[in-house]
């Protein structure tokens, strides 16, 4: 490895001019346009002079409710990276059949799947579930922010830059073209020599690093940040599923940690954790990356869980049902999700006794999920239903999780899995819970939001367009990947031979187009509710007549979320305080001691994520530089004392006077 | 001894909690609502709960070690096993090390609660010092195998065994280079409540390495040389 070291080795190692790929037409065409994409971005702020507010404001912030928002940005946007891949995917299948063979070639294709998996499940559903969490817990709680403000800003940008690192992937060299886990050998530095692989852990492994500290802060804020008088059973669902997904982040992601590392030595040092020779088990891997890799599911979906329970019980206008069951349901499926990694890999022989046990620990979850649902259809039971868009996206969602769920029961038989394991049955499966649970829930969860982060709400007719692409599309595309599979069709294919399977591809391609329309439709949503945002405006801050803290304060919140730190009797304390006539104190105000901004956060990540490109490319100068600028950046941090302020009284008074004159314009 | 230390801190951080709240309290019931808090509740040292629960984190991650140590560890390829190669007598040496160091962090947690700087600087030092000599023997430990052909890559035995020992090596030397910026810290700042919190998570972290260290020293060199 330092063999035959030169000064340009040790300056670009292994990067050269072959490595970006101006010879693939497809790939150049998309530089170009997010390179003009990118020059319109910076040129705009330039020409408006935004660089400064952008960052004081965004960058440098270590507001939770701003750092959730750049979550969600940054969900957004790799969502559209994420769907393009996707319709690149289906029209290549759609197309390639015998003498046919589409429009690419087997060494994009590959890097095509591993890409969109690895975008979709920790550059979308990620930051979605983490800037949800971000924006919401705290405010649900009664905080000010989150236990420890700068590790927040600190693991937006780890993620942010493992996104960085796949985009990058995409002009500079490639991405790997192993499947989404990447498992060795094929993994290996044998089989995969190039930097196709190392951009794969290296994004992960930055963006884990972030995952896990953003785990470690949302507990410690939730244990600890409460208001007073919110016991554990007055907590309300959404923060009891974010910390139950927070705990599996920290129990689980140290796992991933573990085994990227193990691969790196392997692909690095020459060790031999996870090859064939010289004592080496690559079952191991299998083993330890799908003990993250379970847990993983249930920390997307449980928060989302969360967000359907807020919005049935908002908008049908009752208490949730069964919260208490809804809450062990939680905690149960918290446990049992440690205890079914197996199930992903029935075939590799662990035997019949083992693979029995794996197959009944899954199809247990499926009882406190099953509970989840019951309560969710007893709370919208005589209730006075209003059928706004997230309540649209939680009827949606219910219908297609409980197929998605089914099918999950079918493959949790283990003879039926031996017939059904990575084929598209598979496929159809997890995306039918993944779309119709995170991604449902996520556009339920940021539709029903909205108006308390910006304070006017989403535009409906281009909401509802989204909602009926989305779910017709979902429709088409998955289902025939269903009887796809049961006809035997494998995963990961980029070619077919038999011609009477083509038309369920067509019918699978149309779907997708209709799920591409849908986001583009939420984009316009998105769009012109920034135009209309004065008809559509919130005054109150309480638009949907909803029941937690949160909608307690104004839309936007205040910097300090609340001027005074609100006590709480019961479960749904907004609900309970609407109902008691609570007056909104107008004098009295005191200064509150806050947290400062720091560029700290971004500095770090920035020379982490810069020794990580380093490495990926062999560059052991940069690896070195950059390790030592990310030492000496933490060390530097620690040094600095002055890490708060106090918002002074009256600019409180002035804040809250601001609300109070918009609240008696707008009286009925 | 220690353990006491954190039962009085977390009696006295509970204790000023329910001061805090009754006052808090007491204001607020002159409010004809009672519906919030007139005073702050600012929640005391979330910092500790977080430390564990990064501990915690790190000890998955040394759990998965441990787990590749005990699926692989007896895969010698042919190559040489723990009772060829390990030098107990050294090993000893090295615990030794390790866990007189964290009597001496205690001792500087003493002086810490007596209010002494100078002496908690002193025993920093020493358990710093200590902290050095360990990974002094371990690197030469590590230097002798490679050199006798027993480097990670030789088998899955050793490649288990450099990551476990290895990634304890850099937790200790990074728990050097955050005690060396402690003391400086210390010197400029004092006994303030942020660095004695730091000092008590830094405690906490010096303490877990010495946990882990036994169970490697079983595990691995004890176990090892049995085979």
């Amino acid at each position: 490895m330092f063999a035959n070291l030169n000064l340009t080795q040790l300056i670009f190692g292994r990067l050269t001019l072959e490595s970006i790929p101006y010879h693939e037409p497809i790939l150049l065409a998309t530089f170009v346009i997010v390179a003009l994409g990118g020059i319109a971005f910076l040129g705009s702020m330039t020409y408006f002079k935004l660089w400064g507010p952008f960052w004081r404001d965004w960058m440098t912030s270590i507001d939770h409710k701003r750092i959730g928002i750049m979550y969600i940005v940054l969900g957004i946007i790799m969502m559209l990276r994420g769907v393009a891949d996707a319709l690149l995917m289906r029209a290549q299948q759609a197309l390639s059949f015998g003498d046919s063979v589409g429009f690419l070639p087997p060494h994009h294709y590959d890097q095509l799947f591993t890409v969109h998996g690895v975008i979709m499940i920790f550059f979308v559903a990620m930051p979605f579930v983490t800037g949800l969490m971000n924006y919401v817990v705290p405010l649900q709680i009664g905080a000010r922010d989150v236990a420890f403000p700068f590790l927040n800003n600190f693991s937006f940008w780890m993620t942010a830059y493992g996104a960085v690192l796949v985009m990058i992937s995409l002009f500079v060299g490639e991405f790997g073209r192993t499947g989404w886990l990447a498992y060795p050998p094929l993994s290996g530095i044998l089989a995969s020599p190039d930097v196709g692989v190392d951009y794969w852990i290296w994004a992960l492994q930055i963006a884990g690093v972030g995952t896990l500290l953003s785990g470690i802060n949302l507990i410690v804020t939730i244990i600890k940040m409460r208001a007073p008088g919110m016991t554990m059973m007055k907590m309300p669902v959404f923060t009891w599923t974010a910390l139950c997904t927070n705990i599996l982040i920290v129990m689980a992601f140290p796992v991933l940690t573990a085994v990227l590392a193990m691969l790196s030595l392997d692909r690095y040092v020459g060790t031999n954790f996870f090859t064939n020779d010289l004592g080496g088990n690559a079952m191991m891997y299998v083993n330890l990356i799908w003990i993250w890799g379970h847990p993983e599911v249930y920390i997307l979906v449980l928060p989302i869980f969360g967000v359907f329970s807020e919005v049935v019980s908002t908008f049908s206008g009752k208490r949730l049902f069964g919260y208490t069951s809804m809450v062990y349901a939680t905690v149960v499926i918290t446990i049992l999700s440690y205890l079914v990694w197996l199930h992903h890999f029935f075939t590799m022989g662990s035997g019949a006794s083992v693979n029995s046990f794996f197959g009944i620990t899954t199809m247990i979850i499926s009882i406190p999920t099953g509970a989840k649902m019951f309560n969710w259809l007893f709370t919208m039971y005589r209730g006075r239903i209003r059928f706004e868009l997230p309540m649209l996206w939680t009827i949606a969602f219910m219908i297609t999780f409980v197929i998605g769920g089914m099918t999950g029961v079918l493959l949790a038989v283990p003879a039926a899995d031996f017939v059904l394991h990575n084929s598209l049955f598979l496929i159809a499966h997890f995306h039918n819970v993944i779309i119709g649970g995170v991604v449902f829930g996520s556009l339920a969860g940021i539709t029903y939001w909205f108006p308390k982060a910006f304070g006017f709400k989403l535009e409906r007719f281009w909401g509802m367009c989204s909602f009926w692409l989305w779910t017709i599309g979902f429709y088409l595309a998955f289902m025939p990947l269903y009887v796809l599979g049961l006809m035997g069709v494998t995963r990961r294919l980029s070619h077919f031979e038999d011609p009477t399977l083509q038309i369920w591809f067509i019918v699978a391609a149309v779907g997708a187009v209709m799920i591409f329309l849908g986001i583009v439709c939420f984009v316009i949503q998105i769009v012109v509710s920034i135009m209309r945002r004065e008809s559509l405006k919130d005054v109150t801050g309480d638009p949907w007549n909803a029941r937690t803290l949160e909608w307690s304060t104004s839309s936007p919140p205040p910097d300090y979320n609340f001027a005074f730190t609100p006590k709480v009797y019961e479960l749904d304390a907004w609900a309970d305080m609407k109902k008691q006539g609570y007056v909104r104190p107008e004098t009295g105000f005191r200064a509150i001691h806050m947290p400062k901004n720091t560029a700290a956060g971004f500095a770090i990540a920035s020379f982490s994520s810069a020794c990580a490109f380093g490495l990926i490319w062999h560059m052991w100068l940069l690896v070195i530089l950059s390790f030592v600028a990310t030492l000496v950046a933490v060390i530097a941090h620690t040094f600095n004392y002055k890490r708060d302020y106090y918002i002074p009284a009256d600019v409180v008074a002035k804040t809250e006077a601001a609300r109070t004159a918009l609240l008696a314009s707008h009286v009925h | 001894m220690l353990l006491q230390k954190l039962k009085r801190l977390e009696q006295r951080y509970w204790r000023a909690m329910s001061t805090n709240l009754n006052t808090s309290t007491t204001m607020s019931s002159t409010d004809t609502s009672s519906r919030f808090y007139v005073l702050e509740a600012h929640p005391e040292n979330g910092s500790l709960l977080g430390f564990w629960l990064y501990l915690m984190s790190d000890c998955l991650i040394f759990a998965c070690l441990f787990a590749a140590y005990a699926v692989l560890g007896h895969n010698y390829a042919a190559g040489p096993s723990g009772a060829d190669l390990f030098n107990l007598p050294i090993v000893a040496l090295n615990t030794a090390l390790l866990l007189l160091s964290s009597i001496t962090y205690g001792f500087a947690m003493l002086q810490m609660q007596k209010k002494d700087l100078e002496k908690t600087v002193k025993w920093l030092a020493i358990t710093g010092l200590l902290g050095a000599g360990f990974i002094f023997f371990e690197l030469s430990e590590f230097s002798e195998l490679i050199a006798d052909g027993a480097g990670p890559g030789r088998s899955g035995f050793l490649t288990s065994f450099f990551a476990l020992v290895g990634t304890h090596g850099l937790h200790v030397s990074f728990g050097i280079i955050w005690l060396v910026t402690l003391i400086f810290q210390l010197k400029k700042h004092g006994l303030t409540t942020e660095n004695k919190r730091r000092l008590m998570c830094l405690s906490l972290f010096w303490h877990f390495l010495d946990v882990v260290w036994i169970g490697v020293f079983t595990f691995l060199y004890l176990m090892g040389v049995l085979s």
